[in-house]
């Protein structure tokens, strides 16, 4: 796991949703079990457990009883709608900010992220 | 929910000496636990006691609701696996054989599986062993007794990093299976942080942490940046160490960050990084050198 400070927990909920946002987990399939995730990132079971349980509170995953747990229809729309009200503070502040301290004026930034656009 | 062991104001002094201070805490069933301290904070102690080697000179200790001291019923469903553990000088074979006797809960194939993984020779008597080979051996036992009550201390002195990570695996693939009460004693904290569902640690015999892993993760972070600017973004919080390298400072704060913190400290060019469990415990159990001794005279 990346150590970026936060809960183990979080950052296994974090790595499953950008599972299910890239179209690794497609809705309605399967997820490895929390063992299978606990063994995976050597990590404890119970946080694993953790992890995927904030999922399921989030209406992302749901449980089926004695079979496992599966993504929800609907799931990835509703990250990408989270994902997308988190992008200006997440991304564009740091971005516009950098851009401030070298220099780079709004209307080259504009450019070069049209650029980036194109070549994407 | 009963506790596996419940510790309740427990010393134990030795001619003088305090190797445990009042300490209470209590290990949950069913989870891994980690008892974390530096040399002589009275981890070895404290897991003595726990499994009945020993008695507290003032306090109880309790272990599935019964005190553990020559309490045969409770010592079958605990297995010890102590930092060099020695043996009768018999064969791995014979070895696993008196394990097996003494574990109720003993399963054979998992024993043959680790000996495997180890690469353990099986006809070797326990003396001819490397100092490796001996920790692994207390690993295939601690590991396969599936003892409700498993104690490692440091077990793999002489374990090289591979086979530590395998100790590891094996470990969360059969407590994923069979969950019991773990309890992991070791100084490579970062090394087993991940596995830890809950920390106690201690210092001078006391109990300094005793909570969630992932609580005590995040409680601290390390701030880097030109000495103003950090001078700056600490000054209102707890500083526990710090260091100045020419016009760049370093301060580690208690606390946690939040959002608008996190911009702050990239406006001022600042650098975040957070603090591992084990510098974590290392700030809880620092011993400056103007710390006072205790009032017994100093501990072990």
């Amino acid at each position: 796991m990346i150590d970026d400070g936060s809960p183990i927990f979080r950052q296994i909920a974090a790595r499953i949703a950008g599972e299910i946002l890239d179209g690794t987990l497609a809705e309605e399939a399967q997820v490895p079990s929390t063992n299978e995730f606990a063994a995976i990132h050597r990590i404890n079971p119970a946080t694993a457990a953790k992890g995927v349980n904030e999922l399921v509170d989030a209406g992302v995953l749901y449980k089926k009883r004695g079979i496992g747990m599966f993504v929800a229809t609907g799931a990835r729309e509703r990250l990408l709608a989270e994902r997308r009200a988190r992008f200006t503070t997440e991304y564009l502040e740091p971005l516009v900010r950098e851009a401030a301290r070298l220099g780079i004026h709004p209307d080259e930034l504009h450019r070069l992220v049209t650029e980036q656009e194109v070549t994407a | 929910m009963t506790p596996a062991v419940r510790v309740d104001h427990v010393s134990r002094r030795y001619h003088g000496v305090t190797a445990v201070d009042e300490a209470s805490f209590a290990l949950e069933e069913g989870r891994i636990h980690g008892l974390l301290g530096r040399n002589g904070a009275g981890k070895t102690t404290l897991m003595r006691l726990v499994t009945g080697l020993d008695r507290p000179t003032s306090g109880s200790v309790e272990v599935f609701g019964s005190d553990p001291f020559e309490n045969e019923a409770v010592l079958r469903r605990t297995c010890f696996v102590k930092e060099s553990q020695t043996y009768p000088d018999l064969s791995v074979t014979r070895v696993l054989a008196s394990a097996r006797l003494l574990q109720p809960a003993w399963d054979e194939n998992l024993a043959r599986l680790l000996v495997a993984d180890f690469d353990l020779p099986l006809g070797r008597r326990v003396r001819k062993l490397s100092r490796g080979m001996r920790s692994a051996l207390g690993i295939v036992i601690g590991l396969a007794s599936r003892a409700p009550l498993t104690l490692f201390d440091e077990p793999y002195l002489g374990l090289d990093a591979p086979s530590r990570a395998l100790f590891y695996d094996r470990l969360l693939a059969d407590f994923a299976e069979h969950p019991r009460t773990v309890v992991l004693s070791t100084h490579l904290i970062d090394e087993v942080a991940n596995l830890l569902e809950r920390v106690v640690v201690v210092d001078h015999g006391r109990v300094v942490i005793d909570a969630e892993s992932d609580e005590v993760r995040g409680t601290a972070y390390t701030v880097v940046g030109p000495a103003g600017p950090v001078a700056e973004f600490v000054s209102r919080r707890e500083v526990v160490a710090r260091q100045d390298v020419g016009v760049y400072s370093s301060a580690t704060v208690r606390g946690r960050l939040d959002e608008p913190e996190r911009r702050h400290a990239d406006e001022l060019r600042l650098d975040l990084s957070p603090v591992s469990l084990q510098e974590l415990v290392a700030h809880a159990t620092h011993r400056g050198p103007d710390d006072t001794p205790t009032p017994e005279g100093g501990t072990r």
